[in-house]
């Protein structure tokens, strides 16, 4: 196994990192680009960056913001919210992006991901699931961060995002997400049995016990944070020497 | 004059940036003359191995990357562009690939069905390299630095000495660094690697050789 991954989030709203609980009652934090390279200082392996009003109001305004990252942060970088198009794509790994999280326009039109993954490689295409609870090992897959039903069942769709060419799955748990009650280990596990790409978790942690179970017991390549590092709760070095302790093997920190 | 080969396969974004950060002025080109003056190439590259060779042809840039191969230029290729140096390439059939060096890009092995540490591939994530002692690049790479990959191919070359790094995945050492010469391929991407990422691509820039 490659070391597992460990990803800041920057939930991103106008020129705020925002957090919110349930991906609702937003809240600023920062902004984005002191907070990115405090975490790339610090660690971090990747950076996700949402957009999470651009399905709302059908536009992109996060660019500038991944450029502004691209300049001196060299770790991958992923984008997502607003990718509805290859030309919003094109764009996006123009600003710097290694990588697309595709949500809503993946649920409206699943071979835009088929399309994607020939056309940038599927080492570019993240699947991203906004997972809701409807039963004991049931989820819907939700779109427009968090605001809409698709009656989708999350469990059937990653497959076929994943037969379709999807590289990753984004798995986020609406239901814990800025809770910091602790992940929805169900459906990690059950986002993992699902899939044989890389599955990151999000949505929930609330101390480096969270983290290491999610990576130790649901076998997750990735777990993406955002309250425990943006309320230095627990920052990347601190989670990661957690980790370590666990067993599991982590970049060290490389001295710069 | 530093030249990174854009024949429309990749994120040149950042590895520019990365060139800038180490005080130095990439000119980014498809241009072959370009390639004919520059003193130090790097050759990325994303994608398919057959796409990113078509793209290379388009371009009318295989001529003049192994003029300048042959002309001693140190030349860097990382992911496809480091897959793309060698005879052939197997992904999505048999394609030719620029043969700098002789082998062949073949898939990584799948783990093993009773393996708990199996990785799957793709192989995404960090890993940290084994570095050959007498390899051909020591000088550019180093032990325990840990460098991120993305990638379901690797450069199996045909002669050991070719390799200068390797890492294990699901029970066999894979190249992940190769030299011969003048000409480097890393696997990885040290663009995108952090600190020790630009470690390596400032110790390229730097050297006598590019080795």
């Amino acid at each position: 196994m490659p070391a597992p991954r460990l990803i800041a989030r920057l939930d991103i709203k106008g020129p705020n990192v925002i957090k919110g609980i349930h991906l609702e009652g937003l809240r600023i934090v920062g902004q984005p680009g002191p907070m990115a390279r405090r975490y790339y200082d610090d660690g971090v392996d990747e950076i996700i960056y949402m957009d999470t009003v651009a399905s709302l109001y059908g536009r992109n305004n996060i660019l500038p913001v991944v450029e502004d990252a691209a300049r001196d942060i060299f770790v991958p970088l992923t984008v997502g919210g607003g990718i509805r198009s290859i030309d919003d794509i094109v764009a996006a790994l123009r600003a710097g992006a290694d990588k697309v999280a595709i949500n809503t326009a993946a649920i409206a039109r699943p071979d835009f991901l088929r399309e994607a993954a020939q056309t940038f490689g599927s080492q570019c295409i993240v699947l991203s699931v906004e997972a809701k609870r409807r039963g004991e090992d049931r989820w819907e897959a939700l779109t427009d961060n968090g605001r809409e039903r698709t009656g989708v069942d999350v469990l059937n769709w990653v497959a076929e995002a994943e037969r379709l060419g999807a590289g990753e799955i984004l798995v986020t748990s609406v239901d814990a997400e800025g809770t910091r009650r602790g992940f929805d280990h169900d459906l990690f596990r059950a986002v993992r049995a699902s899939v044989r790409v890389p599955v990151i978790g999000s949505g929930g942690a609330g101390e480096a016990a969270d983290v290491v179970a999610a990576v130790v017991d649901d076998d997750l390549d990735a777990v993406a944070c955002a309250s425990l590092f943006h309320y230095e709760q627990c920052p990347p070095q601190t989670l990661k020497a957690h980790m370590a302790e666990a067993g599991i093997p982590v970049r060290p920190e490389a001295a710069a | 004059m530093i030249v990174v080969v854009d024949y429309g396969r990749g994120n040149l974004f950042s590895l520019g940036q990365a060139v800038r950060q180490l005080g130095a002025e990439p000119v980014i080109s498809d241009d072959p003359a370009m390639l004919a003056r520059a003193e130090r190439i790097i050759f990325p590259g994303v994608g398919a191995f057959g796409d990113a060779m078509a793209g290379l042809r388009e371009r009318g840039l295989v001529d003049p990357l192994r003029a300048a191969a042959r002309a001693g230029t140190p030349i860097l290729g990382i992911c496809v562009g480091c897959q793309l140096l060698l005879t052939r390439g197997e992904e999505f059939g048999l394609h030719e690939g620029l043969d700098l060096i002789s082998g062949t890009v073949a898939r990584l092995p799948d783990p093993q069905a009773d393996d708990p540490d199996g990785a799957r591939i793709p192989n995404v994530g960090w890993r940290p390299l084994d570095v050959r002692e007498a390899a051909p690049m020591v000088g550019v790479l180093q032990p325990d630095d840990w460098m991120y990959f993305v990638h379901s191919y690797a450069p199996m070359v045909d002669d050991e000495n070719d390799i200068a790094a390797t890492t294990r995945i699901n029970g066999a050492d894979i190249p992940v660094a190769i030299a011969r010469g003048s000409i480097v391929g890393v696997q990885f991407h040290p663009e995108k690697s952090g600190p020790a990422g630009l470690r390596l691509l400032a110790r390229f820039l730097e050297t006598e050789n590019g080795s």
